[in-house]
């Protein structure tokens, strides 16, 4: 940001607090941004003279006397293609050792896109994981994030997933990402040799956390600038939504503002909202697609932050390790896409509907079997069929390291069905049934 | 008028402003911040003595302490005419399709009829008749439907009409009457009334209680657990249950000469699919495209949250006005949880005390009164409207204990419950048959209108089913704890004849074209049809025996639903 001689310059603080500060200033405008001991900070509340600015590195340090300069515009980057293969900090400044970039200049976080003007998604983004492809087809312009205990692999699953995809840019947007985290997706780019079509804005564990606010921003004004100015289709990935809510908090703490669930802000929904609703197909061709990471407690998805992020997302994807096969799976129960029926049967395969629930729906009887087991009864012939083809399924389908393509998922799933049940055991249409039931168990074909 | 009042902002945290005003202000006044480039919206939500805190239903980025801001005199308002079917409008009433551009700019705002458009009016008053508000003068006929075009809502005491236009095309901003009172004051009445959204339209002599079946082709609602026209419903249930798609297909079948349907802080996607879809989907009733009935308020999530607040009075004053021309409405809201999390939003800025989860204290008794809206009435021209409202619920959690779910229950007369369960086991609509129910099952009115016109049998029926489902539950309770072979085979049957019902009867596939819309006679055959098969005593043997046979049973009748009713495949199955 630069300081220019006409910018209003103070000298005297009257409140300081972990994250926030408050002095006497007129003619300032509403989430401006300031300079307050040479840190970066954000007009946040006015009262009067009063004007309350959030620190984005925290107040640690901060005099009374410090000189505070009001920098009269909202926070904004430099966008344009030489963004490409660029690792950037939360403020947009070079963290790659490179110079800036030139570009031009946008205010983050701007208006939404009016819901006439937006095209439904209609395209698939194919991963190669059947938990994705197959049980819940992921689409562009869709939002979506992996809920997982902060053990499960899913910055793994998300870059797997981000050089699969058919995306001209992937945006990385790390928030309190750990170093090793950070380095591990650099390397996975640069080895699939796709450095070029990365931008990545970071803030590490070992940066503040306030500064973690402004990263979603930056990260979407970058893909909104190739989404919509070069009708690019854009991969947002953000990794971790918990650590910006967390930092939302913090905020609104320091603020003295009364506290919602889970200590969250009430305005949690909003401040979401604002960010996942920035995925968006332009009818001009050009795509933003959000995938999150939404790390979660034992599973508690109860919390504020998952719950509020399922009621705003296009469905959650779960990452669940399966504990028969010690693979990890995307939990079929529980995860889900929404956009998914506007493809599925129609861009995919006819069958894919019906297959894709019945298999769901077996498993759901094999754990049901399961639970039979564990309370020591004796299983049916059908309970340890489903046991049988539950194992199967995870092991041949479920398990995100198999790579498969679309038919192929569909044509494993007609032979694990039709190896292990009776046609009139999967209730499939009949139709489909003729066309592809494979007669491997002796099984008629007739119903 | 009083000389208008303006003001001067003190204050800005977020949407919330707080303004010194230099004369009196209303509560929920709006008001014009003038931005010098842009003037933004809000609405007055305090007054404390000097001070008036008011709600931006824009963003305030760049606003400064000291911007000028004009009072406008009066409430949201909300413009009521011919050519509000088939508009899509944000929570505000603004037509969004006048907008343009990709992106929504600050302050823009759009005249939500269009009035150069020319309507074909037939009198249905005379010179000299004696008429009241909201009286009909006449019609013109919006997407097939008789549209009413009503004496001004502010009209105190009887006018007589001095001179009314006869049959003709008219602009829709034409005068087409002059009404007189006894002292000699005339006033010019043209087709647009406006009313302000937050107060509701009671221009009818008697609200009744339901008693018609309003029709929706979701085999779960009519057969078990029955909306009634002018009834009140709602969906609580956590993300992932099936809520918007169970609120999509009420959308679409349900029996109504209007649909609005108010999505407030809705996903923009989900949003985009009404828009997409309704316009290609025809009533099957009318031959006509669906959307020609049919008004979307879209209130995305990341539109500013003030005007989520305001987006389902929008739409239920729009549901009144139509109500008034006695025309069957239907009012589905997705979601009234994020209705009053905006509310909570505020309540939170303004440093209001919380009342339980941060919601605030009034918060039942905002919801109880929005409810009461709806309803079935006679006019005072003794002909009969009604709006029928669904709400869906996001219960944080999933829990059903929380503020908003348990206000929604003491208000709402049919609970419609969505089980993780269920849904976890893609057994869709999620509707928990045990949980859920509707009212209306004990209301004689229902029953005899129902023996009238369908069957005497039909809450018989649906207590009947309800009732095996209960006992299927007990037995699947007691298989799980006993074990296969520590419980009677008849533990087996009860439980099997439950997942009859369970597969042909509440599941039902949306996305299938027969199977998505059943209609009342077909799902009286089919009740018939399974609880005659549930009534029968089966024996056998050995518990095994009992899966196998249902399984089979089960299939053979989910075919039938996917068949066309009455066809030759359905009566070979």
């Amino acid at each position: 940001m630069e300081i220019t001689p006409f910018q209003k310059r103070i000298t005297h603080i009257d409140y300081i607090t972990k994250a926030t500060c408050t002095l006497k200033a007129s003619g300032i405008k509403n989430e401006e941004l300031a300079i307050v001991d040479g840190r970066l900070a954000q007009v946040v509340k006015m009262k009067g003279d009063d004007v309350t600015l959030q620190i984005f590195s925290g107040t640690e340090g901060i005099a009374s006397n410090s000189e505070v300069i009001f920098l009269g515009e909202s926070p904004s980057i430099q966008v344009s293609e030489k963004m490409r293969g660029r690792f950037f900090n939360a403020f947009g400044k070079p963290i790659d050792g490179w110079p800036e970039i030139e570009g031009t200049k946008t205010e983050i976080g701007g208006p939404s896109v009016n819901p006439v003007r937006r095209l439904q998604p209609n395209q698939p983004i194919f991963t190669g994981i059947a938990g994705i492809d197959l049980n819940n087809t992921l689409l562009g312009g869709q939002k979506i994030p992996f809920f997982a205990d902060p053990d499960q692999p899913y910055n793994e699953v998300m870059a797997s997933v981000a050089l699969k995809a058919n995306a001209d840019k992937i945006i990385l947007g790390g928030m309190g990402l750990s170093n090793d985290d950070f380095l591990y997706f650099k390397n996975a780019f640069s080895q699939a040799g796709v450095s070029d079509k990365i931008i990545a804005f970071i803030n590490t564990t070992g940066d503040p956390p306030v500064e973690r606010l402004l990263i979603p921003d930056s990260a979407l004004t970058t893909a909104e600038y190739f989404a919509f100015q070069k009708n690019e289709n854009v991969l947002v990935l953000l990794t971790d939504m918990t650590l910006y809510a967390d930092a939302l908090s913090i905020v609104s703490n320091r603020m003295d503002q009364i506290p919602s669930k889970d200590s969250m802000p009430g305005s949690l929904y909003s401040d979401l909202a604002r960010l996942y609703e920035k995925a968006v197909q332009f009818p001009e061709g050009g795509s933003i697609t959000i995938i999150a990471v939404t790390t979660i407690n034992q599973g508690d998805i109860t919390h504020a932050i998952p719950d509020n992020t399922g009621y705003i997302t296009e469905g959650q994807l779960f990452l669940r390790k399966d504990s028969d096969t010690g693979k990890v799976i995307i939990d079929p129960f529980r995860s889900l896409s929404r956009l998914k029926q506007l493809v599925i049967g129609k861009k995919t395969r006819e069958d894919h509907p019906q297959v894709m629930n019945a298999c769901i729906r077996l498993y759901a009887d094999a754990a049901e079997a399961k639970t039979k087991m564990d309370n020591g009864f004796d299983l049916s012939d059908y309970d340890k069929r489903t046991l049988k083809f539950a194992k199967q399924y995870t092991l041949q389908l479920l398990a995100i390291d198999v790579q498969l393509e679309m038919n192929a998922m569909l044509d494993i799933a007609w032979k694990l069905l039709s190896a292990n049940f009776k046609v009139e055991e999967v209730g499939i249409k009949e139709e489909f049934i003729k066309k592809y039931w494979k007669q491997t168990h002796g099984a008629e074909v007739s119903i | 008028m009083n000389k208008q009042t303006h003001g001067v902002i003190k204050g800005i945290i977020s949407n919330l402003v707080t303004i010194e005003p230099d004369g009196p202000v209303i509560q929920n006044e709006m008001c014009f911040i003038d931005t010098g480039k842009e003037k933004l919206l809000g609405e007055v939500i305090k007054v404390n003595a000097n001070t008036v805190s008011v709600q931006v239903y824009d963003s305030t980025r760049g606003l400064t302490v000291g911007t000028k801001v004009e009072f406008t005199g009066s409430m949201l308002e909300i413009q009521l005419g011919p050519g509000i079917l088939s508009k899509r409008y944000d929570g505000l009433q603004n037509d969004l399709e006048k907008f343009e551009g990709t992106f929504l700019k600050r302050g823009e705002q759009s005249h939500p009829l269009e009035t150069e458009s020319e309507w074909n009016f037939t009198p249905l008053m005379k010179t000299g008749d004696i008429v009241n508000a909201s009286d009909w003068l006449g019609q013109v006929e919006e997407n097939g439907l008789p549209h009413k075009i009503m004496a001004p809502f502010n009209l105190v005491g009887s006018w007589k009409i001095k001179t009314i236009v006869s049959a003709g095309t008219y602009k829709l901003s034409d005068t087409i009457a002059t009404l007189e009172n006894e002292t000699g004051k005339t006033i010019d009445a043209g087709m647009i009334n406006k009313w302000p959204a937050k107060i509701p339209l009671k221009f009818f002599s008697e609200k009744l209680r339901p008693f018609k079946l309003l029709e929706t082709g979701v085999r779960t609602i009519d057969s078990l657990h029955p909306m009634l026209e002018g009834g009140t419903g709602f969906i609580p249930g956590p993300f992932g249950a099936g809520k918007t798609v169970l609120q999509h297909a009420l959308a679409k079948q349900a029996t109504a000469d209007v649909v609005v349907v108010a999505a407030c802080g809705e996903r923009a996607n989900e949003v985009v699919e009404i828009f997409k879809e309704f316009p290609e989907l025809i009533d099957p009733k009318t031959g006509r495209k669906l959307m020609e009935r049919t008004v979307i308020i879209a209130n995305t999530s990341n539109m500013p949250v003030a005007a989520r607040e305001a987006s389902v009075y929008t739409a239920m004053t729009i549901c009144e006005y139509y109500r008034n021309m006695g025309l069957k409405v239907l009012l589905l809201a997705d979601s009234t949880s994020r209705w009053a999390q905006a509310l909570r939003e505020m309540s939170n800025r303004l440093e209001e005390l919380p009342g339980p989860d941060a919601f605030p204290m009034d918060l039942p008794a905002v919801i109880s009164n929005f409810y009461s809206r709806a309803g079935y009435v006679q006019l005072n021209n003794k002909k009969f409207g009604s709006i029928t409202f669904i709400g869906t619920v996001s219960p944080a959690g999933g829990n059903f204990k929380e503020p908003v779910t348990e206000s929604t229950k003491k208000a709402a007369r049919c609970f419609y419950a969505l089980s993780q369960r269920r849904a976890d086991s893609k057994r869709y609509p999620a509707v928990d048959p045990i949980d859920s129910y509707s009212k209306y099952l004990e209301y004689p009115e229902f029953k005899k209108q129902m023996a009238e016109n369908i069957s005497g049998n039909w809450i018989e029926y649906a207590l009947e089913m309800k009732n095996f489902m209960l006992r299927a539950k007990e037995s699947f309770d007691q298989i799980n704890i006993l074990g296969d072979d520590g419980v009677p085979v008849e533990f087996h049957v009860q439980f099997w004849k439950g997942e009859l019902l369970d597969f042909v009867i509440l599941q039902q596939d949306a996305f299938d074209d027969i199977d998505q819309m059943t209609p009342v006679e077909r799902q009286l055959y089919m009740n018939e049809k399974i609880l005659s098969i549930c009534n029968t005593d089966f024996q056998f043997e050995k518990f095994s025996e009992v899966r196998p046979f249902f399984r089979k049973l089960i299939n053979i009748c989910k075919q039938m639903n996917y068949a066309e009713f009455n066809s030759e495949p359905y009566k070979e199955l």
